[in-house]
């Protein structure tokens, strides 16, 4: 494999396991209001998301600045025609930081509630802006031939900007619902799990329908068959949440992922930014990419710094693997609560 | 204002906004980390109250630098994506590797810190606040080597297409600039947090003597070793501060000499020339000779060449210098947009880059001067009552902010008219440089970065609001009882607020150190 397309295939692993990862996090904000009858019932909610979301959202920021050091051409292209949606996106996950740093430092429950609400709103935001960015870079922005958006301020939202917001929302919130089952007890964990068998289904069609048509436009016969797995892995899923078997079933949806986003990536190789304009105008891998030179640095960086983060953000997964339940008193042990 | 200058003045505020959070950050994350290192070494409970008070105001900054630190790293493509495509063989992979290499560990680690209080085991603990500190410290690396290859790039050639080939990447890792800058931002971060320290301590010692409270307790130890540990953390920052920005000024005259002539208000070359100390100009002229100025015979001299008599080149010689050299205008392209054609105006704006030379100097000299009065004020266990001396040593806390926000000022602006400025170590039909002009994003519109900017300039002010009602909350409030015990109650005590709010038991207030989610 040359140097381009293994960092292509860098970037999607970035994007994807950003997406797998913040993906629950998203998905368990904007459930607060739905599955969080009760305070103490968000409060659990928010603490099985606690020590991981900053970490998670680290993914995004390795992500993007994989594709401006990889593929300059890409990340130049890309951010400046959909300039008001990533900076939607950034205000999102803006007031989202810092809601949960500061709703608990106040006893007013008003206070608490008015930043619950800030949490949720601005993960669904960023969840819907980042979408709408991926898709549109799969499935077309207005660029010319200097890869220059045309049309002014709104003319990169279309249908397909629309198609990936409702495909990672939808992807997010049933993501969240499984990993609330699988992270906490008591009446969150039924209605969670409620949830994913009701919603499961639909709020994988946007994700299928997007990959499936990149798939149409410009797949391959392996990149069909992923496509493939990804339907399949939506139906082991649902048979899986029905069953009560809460890691298969967060597994299944697991896959779901993997797959869609195997085969949009593989399918939209090797075009980063196609034009709506003019095929001509496509950007690819080799006009976007920077020098061998620096892209065999990376590659190194990479090899050594990669593996080393993977190790320790699975070690404090493990750390905090126990379930959680609604609230202990005061001056119990919380060791002995969350066990 | 076209697309560049509302642009211009997006990175500005959105970057000195995130400069506010960061020497916090940098600064106090290693004297938490050192607190709580004594903490596990002696186990004396007050260095596990100074560990968590410290800790708050800690935490509380670091969610908004990560905040704001999102906005950046976005910028570059949004409003910037000339720039981008220009830089992109060097700039990207130092950003990329800032987060794969940094903020993962930064933000991995806090989250154990945060959430490991009496779950995993001590000294394991520990070592995770040390590796978030020791993220933080290498994300200041990269950032900065990325920044110093714009004011002085290397390890490049130029390519056919007009743009850096990467061909040595040690080189950029090692850059003299980038080295300077990282020690000189470094200890400025640290004068930042012994300011806090020295300040927020002297308050509440003053305050507990007023009330009559002991002056034996274990939280008068407290506040009297935040005193001493932040005058001395301050004093020392303060000379390396001056050793490391005398380096940086000796090779930005040889780098960027327009930058430090233009700081000097220095208009015709002088040898040996003199130090400014005070200077004054016809307002709107950015013309070097209706600038006025008190100076010191021979000190200019010494700051860049180590001497009391080498010639320093005058902002008048240096104009016609490089408008030879670079164009006196710039090119009829379309890519330099209104500007094309247009004279180019090599010389910084003049009162920017004096004040701001001078305000960093001197509010880091304040901040050494209160740091002075506080150890001397509370030489051998006494305890200043003076109004004046507390609340203008609170008052202070700001000076290296405003320090910190002035060096980058000064640093960028200065740089001006190029983004990246040429090196002059290269000859100059091989030399790397880019205008300012060309580095906006071609198709957008002024409407859209006027949006970004009014909406971030508005929640950022929302946000400045809140987040010091809240640390002002906290340092009023002080330590509390709940900090002598070292597995607080407050991990699990997560639905604290849906039993009946105690008042009086300030337990229930313990808990934020470990985010009672
Ligand atoms: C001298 C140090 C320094 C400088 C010049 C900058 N930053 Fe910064 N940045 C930090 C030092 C830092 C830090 C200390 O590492 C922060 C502050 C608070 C924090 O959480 O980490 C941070 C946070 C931070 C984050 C969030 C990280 C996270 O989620 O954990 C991003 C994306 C950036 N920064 C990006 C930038 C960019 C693109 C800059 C250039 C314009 C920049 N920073 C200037
Ligand atoms: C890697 C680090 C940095 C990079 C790559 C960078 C890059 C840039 C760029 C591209 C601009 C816009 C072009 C211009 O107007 O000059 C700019 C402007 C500016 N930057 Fe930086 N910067 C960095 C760090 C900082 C930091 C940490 C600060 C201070 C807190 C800062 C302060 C400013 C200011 C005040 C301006 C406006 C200058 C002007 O408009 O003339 N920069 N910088
Ligand atoms: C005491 C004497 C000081 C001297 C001689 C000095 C010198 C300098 C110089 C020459 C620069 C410009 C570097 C460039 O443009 O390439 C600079 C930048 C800067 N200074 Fe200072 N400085 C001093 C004190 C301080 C203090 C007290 C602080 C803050 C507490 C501070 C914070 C900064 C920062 C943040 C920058 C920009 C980043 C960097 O280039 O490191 N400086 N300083």
């Amino acid at each position: 494999m040359d140097l381009q397309t293994l960092w292509f295939v860098a970037v999607a692993v970035l994007w994807t396991g950003f997406l797998l990862l913040e993906g629950f996090d998203f998905g368990v904000a904007a459930l607060l209001p739905v599955l969080g009858r009760r305070r103490a019932d968000r409060h659990l909610m928010l603490r099985t998301i606690g020590p991981v979301w900053d970490g998670n959202e680290v993914w995004l920021i390795t992500a993007a600045g994989a594709v401006f050091a990889a593929f300059p051409g890409w990340y130049a292209t890309w951010l400046p025609a959909l300039y008001l949606p990533f900076v939607l996106v950034l205000l999102g996950l803006i007031v989202r930081a810092v809601a949960f740093e500061w709703r608990h430092s106040s006893h007013d429950p008003r206070w608490d509630a008015a930043w619950t609400r800030v949490i949720t709103g601005g993960s669904v935001v960023a969840a819907a802006g980042v979408g709408a960015a991926l898709g549109a870079t799969t499935l077309g922005l207005p660029i010319d031939g200097d890869g220059t958006r045309v049309g002014g301020a709104f003319a990169g939202l279309s249908w397909s900007a629309a198609l990936g917001a409702a495909a990672v929302l939808g992807y997010s919130l049933v993501h969240g619902a499984l990993f609330l089952a699988l992270k906490t007890d008591g009446p969150v964990r039924l209605r969670a799990r409620a949830f994913a068998l009701l919603w499961s289904p639909l709020a994988a069609l946007p994700l299928l329908a997007w990959a499936g048509l990149v798939q149409l436009r410009s797949g391959t016969a392996v990149t069909g068959a992923l496509w493939g797995v990804a339907a399949l892995a939506v139906v082991v899923t649902w048979t899986r949440v029905r069953l009560d078997r809460e890691g298969q079933a967060f597994a299944g949806w697991a896959t779901v992922l993997l797959a869609s986003a195997a085969t949009l990536f593989g399918a939209a190789f090797p075009v980063v930014v196609p034009s709506t304009i003019d095929p001509a105008f496509d950007v690819t891998i080799a006009e976007a990419a920077v020098s061998d030179y620096t892209l065999t640095v990376m590659t190194w960086v990479a090899a050594v710094g990669l593996p080393v983060v993977l190790a320790y953000q699975v070690w404090t997964y493990w750390v905090f693997r126990r379930r959680l339940t609604a609230g202990p008193a005061h001056g119990e042990d919380p060791a002995q609560v969350t066990a | 204002m076209d697309v560049l200058d509302i642009a211009r003045w997006q990175f500005g505020i959105t970057t000195v906004y995130h400069f506010l959070m960061v020497p916090l950050t940098i600064g106090l994350g290693v004297l938490v980390a050192v607190m709580h290192t004594m903490w596990v070494r002696t186990g004396k409970p007050e260095w596990l109250r100074m560990t968590r008070f410290w800790g708050r105001v800690y935490l509380i900054n670091f969610v908004l630098g990560v905040a704001t630190g999102l906005v950046q790293e976005f910028q570059f493509g949004l409003a910037w994506s000339e720039y981008s495509r220009f830089v992109g063989d060097v700039f990207g992979s130092l950003l990329a590797m800032e987060a794969l290499l940094a903020f993962f560990l930064e933000s991995t680690f806090l989250g154990l810190w945060i959430f490991g209080w009496g779950r995993i085991p001590k000294k394991l603990h520990l070592a995770s606040l040390w590796a978030a500190v020791i993220g933080s410290i290498v994300s200041a690396y990269f950032i900065i080597a990325a920044n110093s290859w714009m004011q002085h790039p290397v390890g490049v050639t130029l390519a056919d297409d007009g743009r850096p080939r990467q061909v040595d990447f040690l080189a950029v890792l090692t850059n003299n600039t980038a080295l300077a800058a990282f020690s000189h931002a470094i200890v400025a971060a640290l004068m930042v947090a012994g300011a806090l320290l020295v300040g927020i301590g002297l308050y509440q010692l003053r305050r507990r003597a007023l009330a009559g409270r002991p002056d034996t307790d274990v939280d008068h130890t407290v506040w009297r070793r935040s005193v001493r540990l932040g005058g001395f953390v301050s004093l020392a920052a303060f000379a390396l501060v001056a050793l490391t920005g005398d380096w940086q000024g000796k090779l930005m005259y040889h780098q960027q000499p327009l930058k430090m002539s233009s700081a000097e208000a220095l208009c015709e070359t002088a040898a040996p020339a003199p130090f400014s100390i005070f200077a004054w100009g016809k307002l709107g002229s950015n013309e070097c000779d209706d600038v006025h100025s008190y100076t010191v015979p021979a000190l200019l001299s010494f700051l860049a060449h180590g001497d009391f008599s080498t010639a320093v080149p005058g902002v008048n010689e240096l104009q016609a210098e490089y408008s030879a050299v670079y164009g006196a205008t710039y090119p009829d392209d379309p890519s330099f947009g209104d500007r094309a054609g247009q004279p180019i105006d090599y010389t910084p704006v003049l009162a920017v880059t004096y004040w701001s030379f001078r305000l960093m100097i001197g509010m880091g000299a304040v901040s050494a001067g209160v740091a002075a009065y506080a150890l001397w004020a509370t030489r051998r266990g006494r305890v200043p009552r003076s109004r004046i001396g507390v609340y203008g040593s609170l008052l202070a806390v700001g000076a290296p902010f405003a320090a910190n926000a002035a060096g980058w000022i000064f640093t960028e602006m200065g740089r001006q008219p190029f983004v990246v400025y040429p090196n002059p170590d290269v000859p100059v039909g091989e030399q790397v440089y880019f205008f300012t002009a060309q580095a906006v994003s071609p198709g957008v519109t002024a409407a859209e970065v006027w949006t970004s900017l009014i909406s971030l300039g508005l929640l950022y002010g929302a946000l400045a609001v809140v987040e010091l009602f809240l640390l002002v909350r906290l340092v009023r409030r002080g330590v509390t009882t709940g900090d002598t015990t070292p597995t607080p109650p407050a991990v699990g005590s997560a639905d604290r607020d849906d039993d009946d709010p105690r008042p009086g038991d300030d337990r229930a207030d313990d808990d934020v150190l470990s985010f009672a989610y």
